[in-house]
């Protein structure tokens, strides 16, 4: 069983195992044996179809299997032209179709054999499973993660440009919660991998990240009731912006000075409340407006402009294509 | 230097060893307080901190922190494990505490990412 304990170490690759069902594996086209082939034939499939091994089948029943190691234990007997009934191995373990990939490994880990028959919900035979076929099929599905991942980040970075209007911006808002620590920067994690995603250059991402960090980090230490964090990614400039009900700020000239804080020794235990947020926020934004009235609520606003180098890539609109 | 060399010279423990650890650090930063992990550090560094609840993991995502080495042998919880694996961040626990970790990768080579202020902007005047 899975416990979180152990489930720190856990890779892809053996996330995969439990993801990935057998059939998606297995190899098809069945080549099979009947009770009465003779052993020189079967070393004759062998080498046709270059597998070391086949299941013996009588009318689509599973009899048993027939290997190498059988092969050659009735060439050391002389006796090449002995049907395969005598020499396979009976007592013939097997997998279902659509169990996890996990329960052929944990087979092949247990037993030491080569190969399972693959059954379906009816016991009939539909394929074998090596452990070069798992191999083949996780590198696959890593394989098709990746592909996943950068067709991801091709569409989003091509948003811009494929959505024409006269003016596109794209509207990420978040709610978040007062005294939520656990969650703390989760939405600050999203807007950055979207940022990414988007195509914005590094710099970009890290500056609006420390922003949006910041305020959320203070929307959850300060507020009452929380508030919501709203960033606008536009073409040329990334605006953001929180809003609160309250306590509000008594005096912001202060709240600006480094080092000016009224988080509680609880907040600061936890690395934070050092006086520093609004500092950062200003070091990393272009522009910086904080409104506040005490009992009401804040309102928080951050503008980063976008240089024509860093500048998200617009679709031609109307107007322009007319003069292009 | 890489992660690697950096477990090494900290004697530490990797808590997450699936995590690509053949990654180049240019430097380190040590700090408890997180804005001062923003406010100061440069991409691509290692941070050296005695805390260990998720925040540091956020934090070392937004300013482009490569991993973490925690002082003293304070061990990270589960979710700040999960969460810096999600974030393909390395964790290493190490028995020596902040200042001497420090020393020891300094003493090593590697440099300081932390920004320092400019003389001008600081004063102990009230």
């Amino acid at each position: 069983m899975l416990t979180d304990a152990n489930a720190k170490g856990i890779t892809r690759v053996e996330e995969l195992a439990y993801d990935l069902r057998i059939n998606r594996v297995m190899s098809r086209g069945l080549q099979y044996l009947t009770p009465d082939t003779r052993m020189i034939d079967a070393l004759e499939l062998f080498r046709t179809n270059r597998i070391s091994g086949a299941p013996v089948l009588d009318d689509g029943k599973l009899l048993g299997i027939v290997s190498m190691e059988d092969l050659i234990r009735a060439l050391c007997d002389f006796e090449q032209y002995a049907v395969v009934g005598r020499y396979m191995s009976r007592h013939v373990l097997t997998v279902r179709e659509s169990d996890p990939v996990i329960e052929a490994i944990q087979l092949f880990t247990k037993t030491g054999v080569g190969r399972l028959p693959v059954v379906d919900d009816n016991d009939k035979v539909v394929g074998m499973i090596t452990k070069g076929d798992i191999t083949r099929g996780v590198l696959n599905a890593l394989q098709n993660d990746i592909q996943e991942e950068e067709m991801r980040r091709y569409r989003a970075s091509h948003l811009f440009e494929d959505i024409v209007s006269d003016r596109t911006s794209l509207i990420l808002r978040y709610t978040i919660k007062a005294r939520d620590f656990t969650r703390g920067g989760h939405a600050s994690a999203n807007i950055k991998r979207a940022l990414v995603r988007l195509g914005a250059t590094p710099q970009i991402a890290r500056r609006c990240g420390i922003a949006v960090y910041e305020a959320e980090i203070n929307l959850i230490i300060h507020t009452l009731h929380g508030g919501t964090l709203r960033v606008q990614i536009d073409p040329k400039r990334i605006l953001m912006n929180t809003v609160d009900d309250g306590p509000g700020i008594p005096d912001i000239d202060m709240a600006m000075q480094p080092g000016y804080s009224t988080a509680t020794e609880e907040v600061r235990a936890m690395g934070f409340g050092a006086g520093m947020g609004l500092v950062n926020m200003q070091r990393c934004v272009d522009r910086l407006k904080l409104e506040s009235m005490p009992g009401q609520g804040t309102r928080l606003e951050m503008e980063i402009q976008l240089s024509p180098a860093e500048s998200f890539r617009e679709g031609k609109t109307s107007e322009k294509e007319d003069s292009a | 230097m890489k992660i690697a060399e950096i477990a090494v010279l900290a004697n530490g423990m990797i808590c997450n060893p699936s995590m690509n650890l053949e990654r180049e650090v240019n430097g380190a930063c040590g700090a408890d307080l997180m804005s001062d992990v923003l406010a100061s550090v440069q991409p691509e560094a290692v941070l050296l901190t005695g805390l260990c609840n998720p925040q540091v993991v956020r934090t070392a995502h937004m300013a482009d922190v490569r991993a973490i080495v925690f002082v003293r042998g304070k061990q990270p919880p589960p979710e700040t494990i999960k969460l810096a694996s999600k974030e393909g961040i390395p964790l290493i626990v190490s028995p020596y505490g902040l200042y001497e970790l420090c020393g020891r990768l300094f003493q090593a080579g590697l440099a300081s990412l932390e920004g320092s202020l400019p003389a001008d902007c600081y004063s102990c005047e009230e």
